[in-house]
């Protein structure tokens, strides 16, 4: 999908400039892309190792695990009869942990090693709730530090880069809340045929 | 409140720091050893950038980018998304690469501490590639079909862009 997005943009690109007569900045701006790319991808390099290594402060010092028994509570009740699983249970909550600690290297394999659980408890069969909910709550991860965003408004000259904090949290939080609304609500217009 | 602001990021530093110190951790080399993973994804993220990145100046300069938000303009206007972000809006979802790309190209171009920067900052901050990570953990467990989770992911999406704009006009409602 994401090939043919791409493939798309580049027609896309050549055909609106022939249209527009603009074809010669398209090709400069082939050059000054490019160029501008690695010049982002350095500047926010440094910051993205530092929070990088903080985290991994976090998850060394027995923080994060801290964190995830925190939240088992909280996740329990999304997961029915799979919350008494400890194994499904202590792997959704490390997922989630990871996602909340911005640890994206982490945080895969762990989602992944849970929907696994999760998929064979139920059965192995279908498209469980148990495993949709998971996944649905993968693609609304709450971030505490958001640091890569804050790496890229330290790179365009922002004055205070984490000043954002605020309003991502309470996005993410909404969006979170809205997927597992959403999810229940049409849970009936989409039942599970086996 | 200022200097709590201020204080927090350096507070927070030194607070994880003093932890992993109580805890017996061998501070120094564990951040040296999570910086390096760091770096890992820094560098790993470059060629995508620099294959999304180039041709969103492309598109930019055909009069493409200009294009789509005028015409997106009125619906994203009514949710209360500003026009520059609208395209951000639709990339987000199915790239991560390219929505951060677009997202940085909008900050350069706008100011990062513009409110279209600033909203293209929470949006990208506040939300997941939704259809790669359900493409991703379907594709592992082999699932059919997913049933609800696209529609769900795609409203929490919005849901989010929507509460960016207005949590951004609501904290820097002063300018800049």
């Amino acid at each position: 999908m994401l090939s043919a997005i791409w493939v798309a943009f580049l027609v896309l690109a050549v055909v609106c400039g022939a249209a527009n007569d603009r074809l010669e900045q398209v090709t400069a701006a082939v050059g000054s892309g490019a160029a501008e790319a690695v010049t982002l991808a350095i500047s926010i390099a440094g910051l993205m190792c530092f929070w990088s290594g903080m985290m991994e402060l976090l998850r060394a010092s027995g923080a994060a695990t801290k964190l995830a028994r925190l939240l088992t509570p909280l996740l329990r009740p999304l997961f029915g009869r799979a919350a008494g699983d400890r194994e499904a249970m202590e792997a959704v909550s490390a997922n989630v942990t990871a996602n909340l600690l911005g640890l994206s290297n982490a945080a895969t394999p762990l989602g992944l090693r849970a929907v696994d659980r999760l998929y064979t408890l139920a059965g192995r069969r279908g498209a469980p709730d148990t495993v949709l909910t998971l996944i649905t709550l993968n693609t609304t991860s709450i971030q505490l530090i958001p640091s890569t965003v804050a790496a890229v408004r330290a790179a365009c000259g922002a004055r205070a880069p984490f000043d954002i904090m605020v309003p991502v949290w309470g996005a993410s939080i909404a969006s979170v809340v809205v997927v597992l609304v959403c999810s229940r609500l049409l849970r009936p217009l989409f039942p599970e045929g086996k | 409140m200022s200097v709590l602001r201020s204080a927090l990021i350096p507070a927070l530093l030194a607070a994880i720091a003093l932890y992993a110190q109580w805890q017996d951790v061998d501070v120094f080399p564990t951040f040296v050893r999570g910086a390096k993973a760091g770096l890992r994804t820094a560098v790993g993220i470059l060629p995508t950038m620099v294959g999304m990145l180039t041709v969103i100046y492309m598109l930019r300069a055909s009069g493409a980018i200009d294009l789509a938000a005028a015409v997106l303009a009125p619906v994203f206007q009514l949710l209360g998304i500003p026009k520059e972000c609208a395209t951000l809006a639709l990339l987000k979802p199915v790239s991560g690469g390219g929505g951060l790309a677009l997202g940085s190209e909008i900050m350069q171009r706008c100011g990062a501490d513009s409110y279209a920067g600033r909203v293209a900052a929470v949006m990208l901050g506040a939300s997941e590639t939704s259809l790669y990570t359900i493409g991703l953990y379907s594709g592992h467990l082999g699932l059919g079909r997913t049933r609800y989770a696209v529609w769900a992911a795609l409203c929490a999406d919005l849901t989010a862009f929507v509460v960016s704009a207005a949590l951004v006009r609501a904290f820097f409602a002063a300018g800049a």
